[in-house]
């Protein structure tokens, strides 16, 4: 029994790669029909204002025309967007702001008017002659500026454009700074807008059939796409079937419902026909979400021995025009303030505040980049202040092992900080490197810079955190599994495979993952998001399997005559557990379970498991930078990131995903960044050539690593990693660029422009 | 659509496009208007074709046309007649068997959303068929025609790199 | 599927004419990597296409009895890179259209459509006015030769009369022999990107390599169509080939070029970068020209 094979812990391939590397595997506009028809939306071209009238009649003479359907036209049911689950005390219900079109336009890009036409051609050239008049408002961009006096209003029920506000309070902060000899070390940090930038933009379709309105869509969530399709329609949810194939990438853009409500009304509107609603990627960016930009201010008092007195931390974060995931962004940033670093007096405050942006929603970290930019940046900005070396402070400083959020529970269970920044330091030869930089002239410098990150897997105990797996036994012993969590790529289908394998004790290639999420079939789950789902997936797989198993050995017991307390399942046999003597295979078990002229049983299992912990994932970043000053260019040499995720389910799978989240991660500290026009609130970058997302050429070889610490509170001793490895990356190339030039920059990307004001404001560049 | 019918819709321009597709001469009629991306996946449903920006940017849509590697989306179908395409779909043996490139594609995990890996993989083929031994820094400017947002390029790069070196070390 | 009113596809060069006057509204659609996205965004709408693209008699690189050489105008970028003839004399226009977007841009972008679309951020387009290329049109009436540097009239517009179409690049001779160059582009990443800025060096060393003989030096997106830098050329002519000689040369680039302000780059920004990359450029160029780096 010790030589036990088990899947867990081995990198084995992903069940998905073979369709994906065949072509075979379909992806939404893959499965639609030919005879759908094209729909497009009619955005609108001013930031702010109120519809005043769409003339449609141009449009609708077009041959080929079908519909045409304006913001007079839907349903005024508002409804949120934010693919959190439901709640059902209402005053923990996400924002309901959104119609499917809307006449009063609070961002360039909302949606006015939508055609559908025989082919998209047709649509293009009809969306073309639609004619929209407008009362246009000014419009604000800027939080700041949205926060001012007589700024323009976006939303009756937010007035002065706050969203929400909250805050921390923990110890006496303005007491605790009248410590005499503290040093104030003050910073403004600033991120950017940026984009998902998943490879296969959003795209569903829609028809009635069943006496249902049937959408299939390129979702993270499909259980929240059902419901917010029926609230949108006004339309009992049952009547809602939501499918989920493979997707093409969604890093939390599609943790939001997009266009699903819209394309199933247009159906409904043309007497349920197919309907094809397929954005394109300048809509990506404008229309659908973004990451938050957020403008933080830390103040820190430090003694000079290098230990906090007091802290405080503002946090302005750009919404945009629409509450979407709203304030839990902002808001589990700050939660990580005063955790990485703990305090007692510690102060908190931050807002979320309406603009005449895109929509900013969910995006892999959510709030965690932008946190750890603020406050990793500050940290190296304090430990020069007060003369220690950055990691030297952070050892100091940073959460220690036994560390417990009276909040959430989590525990750091381990020294985790230490165990990764460890490894981080020998790969990265740190120390000397540190030493080797410190004193450098010239105009080609180079500079190492470290970050931590904090994150937690899950959302309890927020919200809801629930899991539903099924579990149904095939004549051949091998078991279909269905689980409501969602594969988008990270390959959570071939994690969540291993674990049912060794849950069951049946062989990896005996399970057979159904991929697909359908809201009529697939017990309910609520998705992809929070890094949540190989934590929380494993419970009701390992509940499942266990029942499963019980069902099974129960059956064994009639055909061994052996007591079900003697019987074990292994490796798809059964076998006595006194002696290993192998008894039965699966297979011939349940051929005979279902074939039995005296005992006939389909062996399924089906169960719940709701998950009230959750647990913290940390890790950490170092960036190696040249800096070629006069042409005000960073180059990237060499970066590692350290995970402690847990025990690893599947340790190639896992790297993968540090390399993805790394790659995210060096274009929002070089490169990304949404641009919009002052004069008109445009997008001004809404493609993939003049949004700059890193190419092949753009990084040099991504290290990931892992320290492997058992969670206690997991099923399988696993917990987040979706998220963690872009939270850090940032930081870690800006310190480094600190180191080489002696400039902190309080801002990211590290662009160029950037660049170029900051080494003239610090007398690097002569011009 | 045959041809007699396509030519009597009024205002609507179709030809002929004749060429071979995965070593398999075909030919259909094609409105003048579509991409080549259009033509092999709503014509021939060679759905590994995908489209992602549709303007060029991301390669997804990657196919090869007489050994060259293009973006069908920005290539007319027209413009495909007497041509010799491949596509992900052509690359697997008679009896389903992979191709070593893409059986490197799954060993060493580059594949994560699968949706940059059709056109990934069609690159990669020209690089391979080339017979020549590349950089990882000249693979990287070979590869530098795709965006991937899920694998930070590192595993595809150790695909085809292995892959190369395989290749040049059996021949 | 493309928004388009019809496509018409040229056999020859005097068919592709005859099409565009029979079709006064056409537009010419090369390798189609320019029009093509214009339509896809909408900013060209409807339109009539003549493609020229199956014109093959326009592809590749050949060298004329008098040495001028000839790059058909529908050569594309990958093929202009891997011609023997480009790699023996002028080996700076491969590697500057190697820089152009990616490889599969790079195979279905053409010389011509890069020229002819007007763009000051042509990759081609600063080497092929840092060495006094010529424009050959075909026509109604005919063929011409215009030089590069008046072919280009303003942003996003050339010479080409209606009915011509571009069939040829061509370098005299005088213009490359002897001569050595080199092309850097800015951008704000390594692939896939269009030059913030582009500079395009070229030299000819006297024979003892101490002395420029001659410079040239040409901008792109330093104003509104790719441009020369007189005063820069001037300054550095004759001189010693040196630090000091290329110090003087970067500073005087600012007298004339004329880069624009905009959400991409501010214009002192790019009047920053454009003394840099004239500097570097220089260096590398006199390098390759077998100078001394000194």
């Amino acid at each position: 029994m010790e030589q036990r094979k088990r899947a867990v812990g081995t990198s084995v391939n992903r069940v998905d790669a073979y369709d994906k590397v065949t072509g075979r595997a379909r992806y939404t506009d893959d499965l639609c029909g030919r005879e759908a028809y094209a729909a497009r939306i009619i955005h609108s071209t001013v930031a702010n204002g109120r519809v005043l009238s769409v003339d449609t009649e141009e449009a609708k003479k077009l041959p080929g025309v079908v519909r045409v359907i304006t913001c007079f036209d839907v349903p005024k049911n508002y409804y949120p967007t934010a693919g959190h689950p439901w709640s059902t005390d209402e005053a923990h219900q996400d924002v309901s702001d959104r119609l499917m079109l809307t006449d009063r336009v609070r961002f360039y890009g909302d949606d006015v008017a939508a055609v559908v036409a025989e082919d998209e051609v047709t649509a293009a050239r009809a969306a073309r002659l639609v004619k929209v008049t407008y009362e246009e408002y000014p419009f604000v961009l800027d939080v700041e500026d949205a926060m001012k006096d007589g700024a323009p209003q976006l939303h009756d029920a937010y007035p002065g454009n706050v969203l929400n506000h909250t805050g921390i309070r923990s110890g006496n902060y303005e007491e605790a700074i009248k410590e005499p000899g503290l040093i104030r070390i003050e910073g403004w940090y600033d991120t950017p807008s940026v984009q998902h930038c998943h490879i296969e933009n959003f795209v569903c379709y829609a028809y009635e059939a069943d006496h249902k309105i049937n959408v299939t869509a390129s979702t993270q969530i499909p259980h929240i796409v059902r419901r917010v399709v029926g609230q949108a329609l006004g339309i009992p949810w049952g009547k809602v079937r939501v499918i989920k194939p493979y997707i093409g990438g969604g890093f939390g853009n599609k943790q939001d419902v997009l266009y699903e409500p819209l394309c199933a009304y247009l159906s409904m509107q043309c007497g349920g026909h197919l309907v094809k609603l397929d954005i394109s990627r300048e809509e990506a960016f404008n229309c659908t979400r973004v990451r938050h930009a957020i403008r933080s201010h830390i103040v820190s008092w430090v003694r000079p021995d290098g230990t906090y007195a007091a802290r405080k931390l503002t946090a302005y974060s750009n919404q945009g025009a629409y509450a979407s995931h709203g304030h839990g962004v902002v808001a589990k940033g700050m939660g990580a303030f005063p955790q990485l670093y703990p305090c007692p007096h510690v102060e908190a405050d931050c807002y979320t505040v309406f603009t005449n942006r895109p929509v900013a929603g969910a995006m892999r970290g959510y709030g965690i980049p932008q946190a750890m930019f603020a406050v990793e940046s500050h940290t190296d900005d304090v430990a020069r202040a007060v003369g220690m070396s950055p990691i030297e402070f952070r050892r100091k400083n940073v959460m220690p092992q036994g560390y417990v959020d009276v909040f959430s529970k989590n525990e750091n269970y381990y020294d985790t900080f230490n165990e990764c920044m460890d490894k981080a330091s020998a790969y990265m030869d740190y120390e000397r490197k540190v030493r080797e930089y410190a004193v450098q002239t010239g105009n080609i410098r180079r500079g190492i810079g470290l970050a931590v990150f904090w994150y937690n897997t899950a959302v309890w105990p927020i919200s809801l955190e629930t899991s539903s797996c099924r579990m149904v036994l095939n004549q051949d012993g091998s078991v279909q599994v269905q689980v409501g969590e969602t594969e988008i790529g990270q390959g959570a289908d071939t994690a969540f495979s291993q674990m049912a394998a060794d849950a069951l004790g049946i062989p990896f290639e005996n399970v057979h993952i159904i991929s697909s999420q359908d809201t009529d079939v697939t017990p309910f789950g609520t998705g992809a998001y929070a890094s949540r789902q190989t934590y929380t997936a494993g419970f009701s797989i390992e509940q499942t399997a266990g029942l499963l198993k019980k069902r099974i050995l129960a059956y064994a017991q009639e055909l061994t005559r052996m007591p079900v307390s003697q019987l074990d399942l292994q490796e798809g046999v059964i076998v006595r557990k006194s002696d290993g003597r192998p008894m039965l295979l699966l297979g011939e078990l349940a051929t005979e379970a279902l074939y039995s002229l005296s005992h006939s049983e389909h062996l399924t299992a089906e169960s719940t498991y709701q998950i009230k912990s959750n647990a913290y994932s940390f890790g950490c970043t170092m960036a190696e930078v040249e800096v070629d000053i006069e042409a005000c260019k960073v180059r990237l040499i060499d970066i590692v990131n350290v995970h402690d995720c847990g025990r690893l389910i599947n340790p190639a799978l896992a790297k993968a995903q540090v390399h993805g989240g790394m790659s995210m991660g060096i274009g929002y500290a070089l490169s990304e960044m949404e641009k919009f026009d002052a004069v008109t609130g445009r997008t001004l970058n809404g493609n993939l050539l003049d949004y700059k997302l890193s190419t092949a050429m753009d990084h040099p070889h991504l290290e990931g690593q892992f320290v492997e610490n058992y969670e206690p509170t997991s099923a399988f001793g696993t917990k987040a990693l979706g998220e963690p490895p872009v939270c850090s990356v940032a930081p870690a190339i800006r310190n480094a660029v600190l180191q080489a030039t002696g400039i902190g920059i309080s801002q990211i990307p590290l662009s160029p422009h950037v660049l170029f004001e900051e080494f003239k404001k610090g007398g690097l560049l002569d011009v | 659509m045959n041809r007699s019918e396509s030519r009597s819709v009024p205002g609507k321009q179709y030809r002929l496009v004749t060429c071979t597709i995965n070593g398999k001469a075909v030919e259909t009629m094609v409105d003048v208007r579509a991409s080549l991306t259009d033509m092999l996946r709503n014509d021939y449903r060679l759905t590994s074709v995908k489209k992602g920006c549709e303007v060029g940017e991301c390669g997804a849509c990657n196919v090869m046309i007489d050994g060259e590697c293009y973006n069908s989306c920005i290539y007319l179908a027209v413009w495909a007649d007497g041509r010799d395409i491949r596509t992900l779909e052509g690359l697997m043996g008679p009896d389903g068997e992979l191709s070593d490139i893409q059986q490197a594609f799954i060993d060493e995990a580059a594949v994560q959303c699968g949706f940059c890996t059709p056109g990934f993989i069609m690159s990669a083929v020209e690089i391979l068929e080339s017979g020549r031994e590349y950089t990882r820094e000249e693979l990287k400017k070979q590869l530098s025609g795709h965006l991937c947002r899920c694998t930070g390029y590192e595993n595809i790069l150790n695909a085809v790199e292995k892959t190369m070196k395989k290749r040049l070390s059996s021949t | 599927m493309y928004d388009l009113k019809a496509l018409y596809e040229a056999e020859s060069v005097s068919h592709a004419i005859r099409l565009l006057e029979e079709h006064p509204d056409a537009k010419v659609i090369a390798g189609g990597s320019d029009i093509l996205i214009k339509i896809r965004e909408g900013k060209l709408k409807e339109p009539e296409l003549v493609s020229i693209y199956g014109l093959d008699e326009l592809r590749g690189v050949m060298l004329e009895e008098d040495g001028t050489l000839r790059i058909g105008s529908l050569t594309s970028f990958s093929h202009v890179t891997k011609n023997p003839l480009i790699q023996r004399h002028m080996h700076v226009l491969g590697e500057a259209v190697d820089k152009v977007g990616g490889p599969q841009i790079r195979n279905i972008g053409t010389i011509g459509g890069n020229t002819c679309n007007g763009v000051t951020s042509a990759d081609s387009a600063s080497t092929l006015f840092a060495y006094d290329a010529l424009v050959e049109l075909a026509g109604p009436d005919g063929v011409r030769v215009v030089p590069i540097q008046d072919f280009y009239l303003k942003a996003g517009c050339v010479d080409l009369r209606h009915g011509e179409i571009e069939t040829a690049v061509l370098i005299p001779k005088a213009s490359y022999e002897g001569y050595a160059g080199h092309y850097i582009k800015y951008a704000m990443r390594n692939a896939m990107d269009i030059a913030t800025l582009g500079c395009s060096v070229n030299v000819k060393l006297s024979e003892d390599k101490e002395c420029l003989e001659d410079v040239r030096i040409a901008f792109g997106v330093a104003g509104p169509v790719p441009l020369r830098c007189p005063a820069a050329e001037r300054a550095a002519k004759g001189k010693k080939a040196e630090d000091e000689t290329y110090r003087q040369f970067a500073a005087e680039v600012l007298k004339d070029i004329r880069p624009r302000e905009s959400w991409r780059a501010s214009k002192a920004f790019r009047e920053h970068i454009s003394q840099v990359l004239a500097r570097r450029a220089m260096e590398e160029a006199v390098n390759r020209a077998g100078g001394e780096k000194r």
